[in-house]
């Protein structure tokens, strides 16, 4: 039972009235100390919000099924980590999606400048070595680049595939 | 009830669309702008007019990908975030926005769009917001860097995963409480929606859009298969699996709505019988959701009084309208959603799951709008031969996301509707139009019948031919009719603005500025047709003389 500083409460000083159907009950605190009076609801109020934690206890109920009239219970905050969880979930995944834009571009511009690399070493080689050339585009030139656009077929574009 | 609109206008404007566009793809061998000069060369219009329609989507597209974003990185909580309300300055109670409305709505409109009342508010950029569509944005430019080689292979994972996901929702949604009641909503027709036009309007504008005709998409891709290919026989098989997976989504969807509505239901019903006791001080237990009723008549003969100071509290709990909440918008995915989800148990899973599937439909549905603007500019020479394919889509996502920035101010969701529903449905409605009446009658049916005889051996039955000349155009014609009437009708044009003192969306009239951006939106695509024939006209009276 609730202790208070002035005297100590028991049983018989908790006196029902009021009992229904219902599981409700109107109560009031006696002071024992002074003759029959009883303690002022402020105070029963304040006590009673201190120590709903172990009336909901002893009841096994909990602030939705035990409700005390005028008496509103006070809303525990939720718990807020110091950093929001979605911003940490937010710099992992961007984390990883610039690191894979990061890595498809540069493995672009590689593969780009292994090709300019590749083209430089054939035109050097061809000065050396005697190629076949055929209406004076060397042949090796027409496979590595992906085509030439002959000029006479070239003005009728709509025959071509846009893609 | 929508299955039978739904199912009709599949047969008669879905399949048929679908088989057209399939066969002149194939036949012309070229995308859009190219397919339609073949056919005349004054209509070549009607593929910049896609490709308009085109820009316009993936501008505000992303945005839903940004929310999808920001809830599947909020599921990682316990409890979710938006399944109690936040708590009011001196702890007594809820905030008082989330007291009028549900949590769900409140965390919607308040902590994750932080919405203003009315459009002409815009507010700031919600950073959060803006974090988001950088983060969608640059996963789009992920997948689209290397052409649509790439995104070939992403597409097969965007594509079959939500099929898994929706199984294991099936499972989990048909053994909820109250999925029942969801499904056999869905399934009895409702004669009064039937006899109302609007039905299958909406009907008409979700098969137009889950196919996806209009776009020059499907224009596209067919014209890379093989001449002899047999698209009859596709466009059957697409549209039906289309149309069985739209099914079973809705009868996932519904199945998790009729638990929702059940739950709120017994919420609502439970409410009542606690203040009927409180009041009136009865025996727990005596009251139940049975002789509710009963009770209650009983109650009001023997108090009339104090039932009667009770009676304005007082709800009357009805199942049919918790299932009858029509939700507006983008915001039905979000909040119907999350609100069935914080009820399961195991809510983070399920929440990750369906925000992860939503990501997946929208990034796919991102890549194929995006491969629809760029690949006009990756083939005109001016641009490809100047910049590498990786910086021109660069350029695009960037312009996009500074654009989609409007989207995420405190006004942006009224933006997001606007562009929702004007920027796509008229212009495509149109370009279909164009596009049956080109082809059946400037290009001429039976050189079109030759045409198919040609490529798959047999020429298309009186079905196809009747729905391609007579049907379809039609029905687009009247839809047109419709949608013209339902404006003049009501004079002008009005929007569901949240308000948020009384925590429910109210009707508001659109500002003269709003009304000049729609018109805009819908004149500058539908403009493109006539535009181009005349420029083509006036370019052949200049070549003669």
């Amino acid at each position: 039972m609730m202790i208070f500083v002035l005297f100590v409460c028991r049983i018989s000083n908790v006196l029902l009235c009021n009992v229904t159907d219902r599981v409700s009950f109107w109560f009031v605190v006696t002071d024992s100390s002074k003759n029959v009076t009883t303690v002022p609801g402020s105070e029963v109020e304040a006590a009673i919000r201190m120590n709903r934690n172990r009336i909901n206890n002893a009841f096994l109920l909990s602030d939705k099924t035990l409700q005390f009239l005028k008496i509103t219970s006070t809303l525990s905050p939720p718990v807020e980590p110091s950093t929001p969880v979605w911003l940490i979930v937010f710099g992992v995944v961007l984390c990883l999606i610039v690191a894979g834009i990061v890595f498809l571009i540069v493995s672009g511009i590689q593969k780009h400048k292994k090709k300019n690399k590749e083209s430089t070493e054939r035109e050097n080689l061809e000065e050396k070595v005697e190629v076949t050339l055929e209406n004076g585009i060397p042949c090796e030139a027409l496979d590595i680049k992906a085509g030439h656009i002959n000029g006479v077929f070239a003005a009728d574009d709509d025959r071509f595939t846009s893609l | 009830g929508f299955l039978i609109p739904y199912l009709i206008m599949l047969i008669a404007e879905g399949m048929p669309l679908l088989y057209l566009e399939l066969a002149v793809g194939q036949r012309m061998r070229q995308g859009s702008i190219g397919a339609w000069k073949i056919i005349s060369p004054y209509l070549c219009g009607v593929g910049v007019a896609s490709v308009v329609v085109s820009f316009f989507l993936s501008m505000y597209y992303n945005v839903i990908n940004a929310w999808a974003f920001w809830y599947l990185f909020h599921s990682f909580q316990d409890p979710l975030p938006w399944a109690t309300c936040p708590l009011n300055s001196n702890r007594t109670g809820y905030e008082e926005e989330c007291e009028k409305t549900s949590s769900t709505q409140y965390f919607w409109y308040r902590q994750t769009l932080n919405i203003s009342p009315s459009l002409e508010a815009s507010g700031s950029v919600q950073w959060e917001q803006a974090l988001c569509l950088t983060l969608a944005w640059l996963v789009v430019y992920l997948c689209i860097l290397r052409g649509t080689a790439s995104t070939g292979k992403v597409v097969y994972v965007t594509a079959s995963l939500p099929y898994c996901v929706l199984i294991i929702y099936l499972i989990r949604g048909l053994t909820l409480h109250g999925a029942v009641n969801g499904l056999v909503y869905m399934f009895t027709p409702k004669l009064e929606q039937l006899s109302n036009p609007k039905t299958w309007i909406s009907a008409a504008t979700q098969i137009f859009f889950s196919l996806g005709l209009g776009f020059g998409s499907l224009i596209a891709f067919a014209s890379y298969n093989e001449p002899s290919n047999n698209c009859q026989r596709h466009a059957i098989i697409v549209s039906l699996i289309n149309s069985t997976t739209s099914i079973f989504a809705s009868i996932v969807t519904f199945s998790i709505y009729g638990f929702k509505a059940t739950f709120n239901y017994e919420s609502c019903i439970n409410k009542v019988i606690l203040l009927l006791l409180n009041a009136f001080d009865l025996e727990e237990g005596s009251l139940t959701a049975d002789n509710l009723s009963e009770m209650k008549d009983y109650l009001m003969a023997t108090y009339p009084q104090e039932y009667a100071q009770l009676a304005p509290q007082i709800k009357n709990c009805s199942l049919e309208a918790e299932l009858d909440t029509a939700v507006q918008g983008t915001g039905l995915a979000f909040i119907v959603y999350s609100e069935a989800i914080k009820n399961m148990e195991v809510p983070q899973l399920y929440s990750v799951l369906y925000f992860f599937m939503l990501l997946m439909l929208g990034i796919g549905s991102m890549l194929g709008n995006t491969a629809a603007i760029l690949t006009p500019l990756s083939d005109s020479r001016v641009i490809a031969s100047r910049f590498p394919k990786e910086v021109i889509s660069g350029v695009v996502c960037f312009m996009n996301c500074i654009i989609g920035l409007i989207f995420t101010t405190e006004a942006g969701n009224y933006w997001f509707d606007i562009f929702n529903d004007y920027a796509a449905t008229l212009s495509l409605l149109l370009i279909v139009l164009v596009e049956t009446i080109a082809v059946c009658y400037i290009y001429g049916i039976r050189r079109f019948e030759k045409d198919l005889y040609t490529m798959i051996g047999h020429k298309p039955n009186w079905y196809w031919k009747i729905m391609w000349a007579f049907v379809s155009p039609l029905l687009i014609i009247s839809l047109f009719i419709f949608y013209l009437t339902d404006y003049i009708l009501t004079g002008t044009l009005q929007y569901q603005a949240w308000d948020a003192t009384q925590g429910q969306l109210v009707t508001k009239d659109y500002p003269g500025y709003a009304l000049a951006v729609i018109g805009l939106l819908v004149a500058s695509s539908t403009m493109c047709i006539p535009l181009g024939a005349l420029v083509t006209f006036v370019r052949k009276r200049l070549k003669r003389e």
